[in-house]
């Protein structure tokens, strides 16, 4: 059994206080495993982001413990968590968030020139990611030279590049068109089988069906979900 | 689908033994029904009956051509351009179960919802692993993404159908509407109803 990448225990979130407090999230707890991706869905509001926001360490729960490929996630000062974020946690969001002044070489190999690795070596690592993703060709463009799905590529290059084995995706094909879409989301899937451990945040049932589990998440809480997959080779011999 | 009609139209291309025309049927349409080689002859000699397909002799292997006729040819040519109705009467096993659902008393109609939304996006799940392994590049398996991608679309409309109905549900009790109904006191005489010529 290998060990999970993503590790939530009974988290926690309360925003607000004295009386106007709101429960964002409700004792909620996950474990992902590499090579396994879980979809959240929910409605807005449903805490789904303020859950993701927590699985990255970029928000810290009201109580609750986590960890992320082993490393605590909320005892640590905010220092080491962003070392945490750098190197193991790759985030892909709607909007890309790409930097405009970078070409996508220099976007993708960012995150591991800040943590030092030299530009050569970066670069070296980046481009083994953009090719991952079969965009090798766009290296030294702009992001506001290439379209909207091949930013998103660019983004899920990013999010994994060097080391990083956990993916925390937030609505990564908002802003595409199905088919754009799906091929997002096809590439995602790719790098979760090649030993990557994923939670994506969709309210696309089309998208959260690429996962294994598909966890539904109401008012703070997880109601239910859906069993692991089979294989599509068991799933075809049943006919 | 229609066997009779889908033979005909892969009789177009050429004369093809009966087999021969199974095989091509399920490799077209990525065996999306499993159709036996006795339905095949069956639907043949239907065919045949009718003028729309002509039959040679056996050959030494026993084998018998099928070749299309001019009256087939049209026929085929009328069922590809005819568009396939959508029947309103027929019954939706779904929509009739929540429909009946809502009006009892003590039914749990927002469990009922969350099963089969689960249900539906464990379905959904299971045609999308089954896609992941398909590759859209090869002209082979086109005919197969064309089949899955269908029951793609349709479990998708029934997972919005779901919200839908959730959503309406919600405001009918935000309003203080109820559906539920018990039964209504029978006020027809029991027995058929009498003749209207009868005084």
């Amino acid at each position: 059994m290998n060990q999970p990448l993503i590790e939530l225990h009974n988290i926690t979130k309360v925003y607000g206080s004295g009386d106007s407090t709101v429960n964002a999230l409700n004792n909620v707890s996950i474990s992902v495993a590499a090579g396994e991706l879980v979809a959240i869905m929910g409605a807005s509001g449903s805490g789904k982001s303020s859950l993701l926001a927590i699985a990255g360490g970029l928000d810290r729960p009201t109580s609750g413990t986590g960890q992320i490929a082993g490393v605590e996630l909320f005892t640590r000062s905010s220092e080491r968590i962003a070392k945490l974020r750098r190197q193991t946690i790759g985030y892909v969001f709607q909007d890309f968030n790409l930097i405009p002044a970078l070409t996508v070489m220099q976007n993708v190999a960012l995150p591991l020139e800040l943590d030092g690795l030299p530009a050569s070596k970066a670069r070296a690592e980046a481009l083994v990611a953009l090719t991952t993703m079969g965009i090798e060709t766009l290296v030294k463009r702009f992001p506001d030279e290439i379209s909207g799905g091949q930013r998103q590529r660019v983004a899920i290059a990013r999010s994994f590049v060097g080391p990083r084995r956990v993916i925390l995706a937030d609505e990564p094909t908002g802003a595409l068109d199905s088919r754009t879409g799906e091929a997002v989301i096809r590439a995602l899937r790719e790098r979760i089988d090649g030993g990557a451990a994923g939670i994506l945040v969709t309210h696309d049932a089309k998208n959260a069906a690429w996962a294994d589990r598909i966890l539904l998440l109401k008012d703070g809480e997880i109601t239910s979900e859906t069993k692991t997959v089979r294989r599509a080779e068991e799933l075809l011999s049943n006919d | 689908m229609s066997i009779k009609h889908s033979l005909l139209a892969i009789l177009t291309l050429g004369d093809c033994h009966g087999y021969q025309l199974r095989t091509e049927l399920i490799s077209r349409t990525s065996d999306s029904y499993s159709i036996n080689i006795g339905q095949i002859y069956a639907t043949l000699e239907r065919l045949e009956r009718d003028g729309l397909v002509a039959a040679s002799d056996a050959n030494e292997d026993g084998q018998i051509r099928y070749s299309i006729t001019e009256s087939g040819r049209g026929e085929a040519a009328e069922w590809l351009t005819a568009p396939v109705e959508h029947s309103a009467a027929q019954r939706d096993e779904l929509a009739m179960k929540l429909a009946l659902a809502v009006t009892l008393p003590g039914v749990d109609v927002d469990a009922m919802l969350t099963s089969q939304r689960l249900a539906s996006l464990q379905a959904l799940q299971n045609l999308t692993t089954v896609k992941q392994q398909t590759d859209e590049r090869n002209p082979a398996e086109l005919a197969w993404i064309l089949v899955i991608d269908s029951q793609i679309f349709a479990v998708e409309a029934q997972l919005r159908w779901l919200d839908h109905v959730g959503g309406l549900l919600n405001r009918a009790a935000a309003r203080g509407l109820s559906t539920q109904t018990d039964i209504q006191p029978n006020p027809a005489k029991r027995g058929r109803p009498a003749k209207a010529s009868q005084k």
